[in-house]
């Protein structure tokens, strides 16, 4: 399948969940990690059983923030 | 080497002025040329703790603002934030929560309301800082 990663478009086997993606796109600090799945955030603990899907569009916005 | 235009600068430093006395924030993109950066669009985001001592951006808006610089041709290069009465350079918080090493980490320090000093910075490992070269074009 085809979908489309921060922007990119990348061929991924069918069926891949959010967490698989994670894991194969060497996401630094997954925890602290927001992912959006064609404009929805999708919360933490649905990384797992989300699977994806051809032509979604996925990104991974980091947390940020800070402090003096 | 990351460049920014001077209205840029002023943008930001306009912006920051007016959210005083809380730290102000946003995301930057551009356009990259191997290990160059050229930032070529500045966002004003919302600081969500609205505090003079943090700031977390709200990631409804992160993403919208992405959206914004893909349709541009333009990808994210990081973030920048306001220190209204500290040093332009990382804090330890800011450091503990550097969690993308491919970012800048831009800070203005407005410590000195008629010298605003704005520094680009790279942190590894949430704790390795180094200053990059910031060129105003």
């Amino acid at each position: 399948m085809i979908i489309t990663v921060a922007g990119e478009n990348k061929e991924y086997e069918s069926g891949i969940t959010v967490k698989k993606l994670i894991e194969l796109e060497n996401v630094e600090t997954p925890e602290y990690v927001t992912v959006s799945l064609n404009d929805e955030f999708i919360d933490g603990g649905e990384f797992e059983s989300t699977e994806i899907k051809n032509g979604d569009r996925i990104e991974f916005l980091y947390f940020m923030g800070g402090g003096r | 080497m990351i460049t920014i235009k001077r209205s840029d600068v002023d943008k930001m430093i306009a912006h920051a002025k007016g959210c005083l006395p809380e730290e102000a924030c946003g995301l930057i993109g551009g356009t990259k040329d191997g290990a160059d950066k050229h930032i070529e669009a500045v966002y004003l985001l919302e600081n969500t703790d609205h505090s003079n001592e943090h700031f977390t951006l709200d990631p409804k808006e992160q993403l919208a603002a992405i959206k914004d610089m893909r349709s541009k041709g333009l990808v994210p290069l990081g973030n920048w934030h306001s220190h209204p009465e500290s040093p332009s350079r990382p804090s330890e918080e800011d450091k503990r929560l550097s969690y993308d090493s491919t970012a800048s980490y831009m800070i203005l320090s407005l410590m000195d309301a008629q010298k605003p000093d704005l520094n680009s910075f790279h942190v590894e490992n949430r704790r390795d800082v180094t200053k990059e070269e910031l060129v105003v074009i």
